[in-house]
């Protein structure tokens, strides 16, 4: 029988079979142990790692396999200042002295090459197709999208991985998300930020536990190498452990040229290897899931998670129209906590941010998106708007094609690259009670600063919504 | 790691479903470099409301937390076990649990038992009814009991295995040693290293 994309992967990285293993109590239900090709490190989730491989006398078994980057708590806005708030400043301290003591390479504030863990990745060339790639991060299933089998760990995971390159892991099960149209483009407003956010309510934020979701269709096929970042970013938020997309021309040609992508032979013999990496015809996936992109239409969520979204031409649910018990009260708790009442046009909520930024939507392409919407209009008074890039290089490419002035015109803030607004861990934080369209990934109580109201949406929403005040896309602006 | 064998302590009703990692420990706390002392971030926002189940007098010093579905989901922090640890949990029961928490419990002692929701829901009345019940985790036998009530619970074989040894996941693993220097020698020669900072493509 054929194999899926994701169990090629596997099969390439199994140094041990836990399956054979000779411990009685164990045979058969040990974890196969995998080897990872690249360790993402962030100051977050790292110092303890690093904490226990000193107390345990270990050492960073492959630095040349590890890559470390300062991005959750660090300011946006004035970075050349030493950090104000002691604690993000002792943990980014810390992520400085742990590099430098175990040798692993790091990009800090003010590098070129300093951003979004998930963002530098990629930029950098160092996500490449069939390879394993983890991170102390959730996120880390957005290198999904090069047919890399990418997932995020926690930090006794993390430490790990930096002692022994390795990972015991149980193989996940397949489920293939397709999504097609007539001819594998999207209706006119609709980028992929709205494909994810319509799978996530489809399948809920539980629907994909113990899945690794492929993505596949025409649609899927005809999406840039950034779009399909954003998807697979949020693999994540339906509860699946990881997200991949078959690598394709589309994959090489974002490559080529970066600076640790492949060169010479070397990149001709890599290229031969990717080609191989999709499922086979023959291959069975353990669950499948269809997505029709014709009939999608912009999407924004209107609770407090991720799967709690509607196309935005819909009214806010109304409890008491929902049968089962359980899902009744959820909703009850999420509009109470949002603020909002049964039956309101989700045209009609006004916000008091927006915040076009994170690791799902901080590229380039989505910067460009925004400027497309936001170019010659102005943000509406009393809204605030922060426009984030997702890396150093993301903001100098910006500025290289004069977005920021697009956006400082428009009345937004241009901020220096981090994860910024899409948690509450760093200076640019909601108030309490305040409402903000967002471009990130959660929009969970309390993500964006205590109190904050978040409502998840595509760039061109967030840039629409910007303009009009109220949750809006483009084609709601007049000419 | 300790060895998770039988645990008897206060069953703590929290009757809620989707308790994510934010709920259950929120990102400011995240910012710590120390590994212990999470615990005053356990439930943080919640607990500031007076009526909240760790608030009550009969609750506070509970160690056996029983949750509704699809606890620990979201953010794969491990800080979520660190508080629930330090706090002084040693179990979590739940119909189902977020996986990358579930993982995390298991590899730090933590023991996340995965029950039937109709007994969880018994559970919870009897906890309610009778604040300050002592619940018995059973890890060999893999049983819940309280007062009367007694069920099963699910855990993966391997999980279970290793708590019942207190057993350090990186140990396990380095008894593969050889097998992982031979596998580095395979590996493809473009694989990407992260030491050797090429000159910039632009
Ligand atoms: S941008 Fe948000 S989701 Fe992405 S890594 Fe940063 S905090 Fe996590």
């Amino acid at each position: 029988m054929g194999r899926t994309l994701a169990e090629k992967v596997w099969d390439a990285h199994v140094v041990h079979r836990g399956g054979g293993d000779p411990d009685a109590v164990t045979a058969g239900t040990a974890p196969d142990l995998l080897y990872i090709d690249l360790h993402l490190v962030h100051e977050v989730t790292s110092p303890q790692a690093f904490d226990g491989l000193r107390l345990a006398k270990r050492q960073v078994r492959r630095p040349d396999l590890t890559i470390a980057t300062e991005d959750h708590n660090v300011p946006t806005a004035d970075i050349e200042l030493p950090i104000a708030d002691e604690v993000s400043r002792t943990q980014v301290e810390t992520l400085r002295r742990n590099c430098s003591e175990f040798g692993v390479r790091l990009h800090p504030m003010g590098d070129i090459e300093q951003g979004i863990v998930h963002v530098v990745g990629p930029q950098l060339g160092l996500t490449q197709p069939g390879m394993t790639v983890v991170c102390g991060d959730s996120h880390t299933s957005t290198h999904g999208a090069f047919g890399a089998l990418a997932f995020g760990i926690g930090t006794s995971e993390v430490e790990h991985v930096l002692a022994t390159q390795t990972l015991p892991l149980r193989p996940f099960k397949t489920m293939a998300v397709v999504v097609h149209s007539r001819d594998g483009s999207l209706p006119p407003g609709v980028t992929s930020k709205d494909i994810i956010l319509a799978v996530i309510a489809r399948i809920g934020t539980g629907g994909g536990a113990g899945y690794v979701l492929e993505y596949r269709g025409n649609v899927i096929e005809q999406l840039s190498m950034e779009a399909r970042m954003t998807i697979c970013n949020m693999s994540i938020e339906a509860g699946a452990r990881a997200g991949m997309i078959a690598p394709d021309a589309t994959t090489f040609d974002y490559l080529a040229g970066r600076p640790h992508a492949p060169a010479g032979p070397q990149w001709d013999a890599a290229v031969q290897y990717w080609q191989s990496l999709h499922t086979d015809s023959d291959a069975v996936f353990d669950a499948e899931v269809d997505i029709d992109a014709d009939a999608l239409t912009p999407f924004v969520t209107w609770g407090t998670n991720p799967g709690q979204g509607l196309p935005l031409s819909e009214r806010v649910p109304d409890p008491d129209q929902i049968i089962d018990e359980g899902q009744r009260l959820a909703v009850r708790k999420a509009l109470s906590y949002m603020d909002l009442q049964p039956g309101t046009p989700l045209r009609d909520i006004a916000v008091d941010a927006v915040f076009l930024g994170s690791c799902t939507n901080g590229r380039i392409e989505d910067l460009r998106a925004a400027a497309s919407v936001l170019a010659g209009r102005r943000v509406r008074d009393g809204v605030r708007m922060l426009v984030v890039p997702g890396s150093m290089r993301v903001r100098a490419q910006a500025e290289a094609e004069g977005l920021h002035e697009v956006f400082t015109a428009a009345g937004a803030q241009w901020r220096s690259a981090g994860c910024s607004m899409c948690l509450g861990m760093n200076p640019d934080q909601l108030a309490a009670g305040e409402r903000c369209a967002s471009t990130s990934n959660r929009n969970f109580e309390g993500r964006q600063g205590k109190g904050g109201r978040t409502h998840l949406v595509s760039p061109l929403v967030a840039a629409a919504t910007a303009i009009r005040g109220t949750l809006s896309s483009p084609s709601d602006l007049e000419p | 790691m300790k060895a998770f064998i039988r645990h008897t302590g206060v069953g703590v009703p929290l009757r809620r479903s989707d308790v994510d990692t934010d709920q259950i420990i929120p990102a400011v706390y995240l910012k710590r470099v120390a590994r212990t002392g999470f615990e005053d971030g356990l439930f943080a926002a919640w607990r500031a409301h007076d009526d909240f189940v760790l608030n009550h007098q009969a609750y506070r010093n509970g160690s056996v937390l029983v949750a509704g579905p699809d606890f620990g989901t979201g953010s794969s922090r491990e800080h979520a076990v660190w508080a629930l640890l330090d706090y002084g949990f040693r179990v979590v029961i739940s119909p189902r649990f977020g996986e990358i928490f579930r993982g995390n419990a298991g590899k730090q002692g933590l023991l996340a038992a995965q029950c039937a929701r109709d007994d969880v829901e018994l559970l919870w009345k009897l906890l309610e009814h009778e604040p300050g019940t002592e619940v018995t985790v059973d890890l060999t036998e893999q049983t819940v009991q309280a007062k009367d009530l007694r069920f099963g619970f699910a855990i993966d074989g391997y999980t279970r295995w290793r708590l019942l040894e207190g057993l350090d996941d990186i140990a396990l693993s380095l008894r593969h040693a050889e097998e992982i220097d031979a596998f580095e020698t395979q590996r493809p020669p473009w694989l990407p290293a992260t030491t050797a900072i090429p000159a910039s493509a632009d």
